[in-house]
């Protein structure tokens, strides 16, 4: 895979490093600010690493320094899980303050606009955005702006007819088009307004002066400026050209489904003093989602995002369900039918992947995987191939057995065969755990691997 | 405790999916190797009788889109893409916008073709001089190279998006320069820098590689919204101003429109454009490409693909797939250049890695350089990867994408 050289691994295992110089330290006995500092260095490589703002960084590290200076490390048992519990109050407290809260016109429709660079996303985000009004009841209107794009507003009327939101455009000029727009959605009562507008450099005079008059042609509620989570050190640079022509109203961060870490969200929060509003995290429509500083707070520092998985786990696994799986595991009884009821729950939560990527200190090979719909289905259809007796005991699945099943399924024997092999592995796992749950133990003893969740106290 | 429970499970549950699904894998190898006619099956994936591995495979890319577009582009298979070969006509207009859209389009892509002097970095970045123009004058206005210089000068690179990695290596290697050598004054240091980065982009030809005979294939990669169709565009304009007969091949089946979009252009500067069916197999698009270029004597294809994320393993391996393909006599792949945002942060090292794991990324075209991002990252992957930089983009028109200038690449970086 990939050598050490190219993988920031202070990223991965900052709590390791901490843990590293604090124990090199304990030794001496005393915690003093040479100590404070070499800490205060390795967070400030993890930060430039994220891409956070070089000038942010310098901001951030000051008032992390006076907190720890504060909580007086060296009387503390766990120095180090202090320090990241510090570094991470701090980047939520950056990240987050005031939220935005979306109020609608008295007078129809809203207007929202969006802006932001070339490539950053607009005309995404706008669709996914559009989708998210209609799921608050609304009826929302899309204005295709862009007219520098070759097809921009050809693809804008596409991602119109998946979200069945209608798309206004003519072929005049860009702040026409926005103005008869907001007419549009006025006489046909759709009462949000998005208008999509090309992408620009923040330098370039003309383009800014261009977006400023569409702004003003077409008095927007929200401005909402569209910002790649994989922009460098520019973020910055960009979002202050931005606030100053149109005055952002909030951010929305696109394509924060890669592996960067996003740093340059807190830049921009930092900078302008607008909240990030929406993040979108994925390909499908549905993968839009408003902003969570505390997760964010983890993504930048590598630690996962437990948070979200277990608010998904908790609003999307059946409780009966839960217990059943509960009770298998503690007995060392997990049948193909549990196997396949908890797949199911797992589909319910979303895109397997997006489950996965949630999850701290999994391997990056099964991180980046893809498990399509389609394999589960596959898989599905294997079990449902099977009769009660084979569910419960797989042992009995002989060759003939194998070969109607195959065929049954609509599959082939050796995937049958696979997906008995793995049954069987999965088992014995589950078994494992199971055994080690009902040890005497402490909760953190048996449960190594979720010891690790971020630091994460699970009771 | 029953959440942690929970979550252990599903942990074993998604291993054991994912091991399920990975041990199908290795069997697609077979399946893509067997010859030039094989990428008409995949137009007709089973939808359960006996799917193979190689079947699978591909379905698989289908499903997984890109996040730049939505997911409801029909899958191979579902609806059998007829495979068109358009001479630089989009596809039929079925709709009244279709006409004012294109007239748009036409609009901007004259606008973009706009008669251009040859431009340099120095006069397209003047515009967004500055912020780093401070680190450097900061620094020459010391009589002596202290703390503060070094601190200057880290600063300046990480702001540039170089990375602390690399700024690290480079400020260490000068650092000893500096002992070995006595520099003392910061005039000379200045220049030591500057050699010593220019002396790390110059590792590597920075060349268009061209074989003449048989169709050479330039394959355009990158994540999403970096400007790939765009740079297609612009280089197929200047290929045809070399002499070259070109081929554009709309391999951008999944975003909305894209292959409109490479239509005008490929009519714009006279290219012949191969185009497959929306949501279709992007392997097959090139595949046709090729012949059709080998029977037209058109020596240079110029193939687009679809935006991806590294990180999307079935997408990368659709990628795998559409090099190989293209790879097949009488195409023959002289280039595979990675389209690459300037505003990028460090994350393009990671891109970079993952599409040369994939497909052995041969360049870089960094483009949007115009903007007052730096692209310092390209330092990084240079150093780190060895893959030179080839194409910078510098503007709207044709002529703003040129040749890469390690020079005046340096010398904007600090300007």
């Amino acid at each position: 895979m990939r050598s050490d050289s190219l993988v920031p691994r202070m990223f991965d295992s900052l709590t390791d490093r901490f843990e590293g110089i604090f124990g090199r330290l304990r030794g001496r006995g005393r915690l003093g600010e040479p100590e404070i500092d070499e800490v205060l260095r390795e967070i400030r490589l993890a930060l430039l690493e994220a891409d956070v703002n070089f000038t942010v960084v310098k901001g951030l590290l000051a008032r992390i320094k006076a907190r720890c200076v504060e909580a007086d490390l060296s009387k503390s048992l766990t120095p180090a899980q202090q320090v990241i519990k510090i570094v991470h109050a701090e980047i939520i407290a950056t990240l987050g303050g005031q939220s935005l809260k979306i109020t609608f016109a008295p007078k129809p429709p809203t207007v929202v606009l969006l802006a932001g660079l070339q490539g950053s996303g607009k005309t995404t985000a706008c669709a996914k955005l559009a989708r998210w009004f209609k799921q608050q009841g609304r009826n929302p209107i899309m204005v295709g702006a862009d007219l520098q794009r070759p097809a921009a507003v050809e693809q804008l009327r596409v991602l119109g007819s998946q979200v069945t939101v209608p798309v206004f455009s003519e072929p005049t000029d860009p702040v026409e088009v926005a103005r008869a727009g907001v007419a549009e959605a006025r006489d046909k009562g759709r009462d949000v307004c998005l208008v999509d507008t090309a992408g620009r450099l923040a330098i370039d005079a003309e383009m800014m002066e261009q977006v400023r008059q569409i702004s003003d042609a077409v008095q927007p509620h929200y401005t909402f400026l569209v910002i790649d989570a994989m922009t460098g050190q520019d973020a910055v640079a960009t979002a202050e050209a931005f606030h100053a022509t149109l005055e952002i109203d909030g951010v929305i961060l696109s394509k924060l489904d890669g592996d960067a870490r996003g740093g340059a969200a807190l830049s921009v929060k930092e900078v302008i003093g607008r909240p990030i509003a929406f993040a979108s995290v994925g390909e499908r429509v549905a993968d839009f989602e408003q902003f969570h500083p505390d997760r964010m707070a983890d993504r930048i520092l590598g630690m996962g995002d437990v948070l979200t998985l277990i608010e998904t786990v908790e609003r999307e696994y059946d409780k009966g369900v839960a217990a059943k799986a509960e009770q298998a595991l503690l007995e060392g009884q997990f049948t193909l039918d549990d196997f396949l009821e908890q797949m199911q729950q797992i589909r319910k939560m979303g895109p397997l992947q997006s489950i996965i990527g949630m999850m701290p200190g999994i391997p990056k090979e099964l991180k980046n995987a893809d498990i399509g719909e389609k394999e589960i289905g596959r898989i599905e259809a294997v079990i449902r191939s099977m009769t009660p007796e084979e569910r419960a005991r797989p042992d009995l699945v002989n060759g003939s057995r194998r070969a109607r099943i195959a065929n049954g399924s609509g599959t082939s024997i050796s995937d049958v065969n696979l997906l008995l092999k793995q049954f069987k592995d999965v088992a014995k796992m589950m078994k494992r755990f199971g055994g080690a749950a009902k040890g005497p133990k402490g909760k953190r003893r048996r449960m190594p691997a979720l010891a690790d969740l971020g630091g994460l106290d699970l009771k | 405790m029953e959440i942690a429970i929970l979550l252990l499970a599903l942990l074993v549950i998604a291993g054991s999916l994912l091991g399920i699904v990975t041990a199908g894998r290795p069997a697609d190898e077979d399946e893509l190797e067997a010859g030039p006619g094989d990428h008409h099956e995949v137009r007709h994936p089973p939808p359960a009788a006996d799917p193979g591995a190689g079947d699978l495979d591909v379905d698989r890319a289908g499903l997984n889109e890109p996040s730049s577009g939505l997911g409801t582009a029909p899958r191979p298979g579902e609806a059998p893409p007829v495979e068109e070969v358009a001479d630089a006509t989009g596809p039929e207009p079925d709709d009244a916008t279709v006409a004012e859209i294109e007239e748009a389009l036409a609009q901007a892509v004259e606008a973009e073709q706009a008669e251009a002097v040859k431009p340099r970095f120095r006069d397209r970045l003047a515009k967004a001089r500055s912020l780093l123009a401070g680190y450097v004058s900061s620094v020459l206005s010391r009589t002596a190279i202290d703390q503060a210089t070094w601190d200057d000068l880290e600063e300046a690179l990480i702001r540039a998006d170089v990375g602390v990695t690399t700024t690290t290596a480079v400020l260490d290697a000068l650092r000893a320069e500096v002992a070995a050598q006595g520099i003392t004054e910061p005039e000379a240091l200045m220049a030591q820098l500057k050699g010593d980065l220019k002396a790390r982009l110059t590792i590597g030809g920075r060349e268009l590689r061209f074989e003449p005979g048989a169709p050479n294939v330039w394959l355009f990669v990158g994540v999403n919204g970096v400007g790939k169709t765009t740079t297609i565009g612009k280089l197929g304009k200047q290929a045809r101003a070399d002499g070259h007969t070109v081929v554009m091949a709309a391999g951008d089946t999944f975003r909305a429109a894209a292959a409109e979009q490479l239509g005008v252009w490929a009519e714009r500067v006279g290219a012949e454009l191969v185009q497959g069916a929306e949501g279709g197999d992007p392997s097959s698009v090139i595949f046709d490409a090729v012949q059709r270029a080998a029977s037209r004597q058109a020596d240079l294809v110029l193939a687009d693909t679809a935006g991806r994320l590294h990180t999307k393993v079935n997408l990368m391996e659709q990628l795998r797939k559409v090099r190989r393909v293209a790879e097949k006599p009488p195409g023959r792949v002289t280039e595979v250049l990675l389209v690459l945002d300037a505003t990028t942060g460090q994350n393009g090292l990671a891109q970079a890695q993952q599409f040369t794991d994939a497909v052995e990324v041969t360049g870089v075209v960094l483009t949007k350089l115009d903007g007052s991002a730096r692209g310092g990252i390209v330092l990084a992957i240079q150093s780190e990867l060895g893959i030179p930089v080839k194409l910078v983009g510098l503007g709207e028109t044709v002529d703003d994408l040129v040749p890469f200038d390690p020079d005046e690449f340096v010398e904007a970086l600090f300007a």
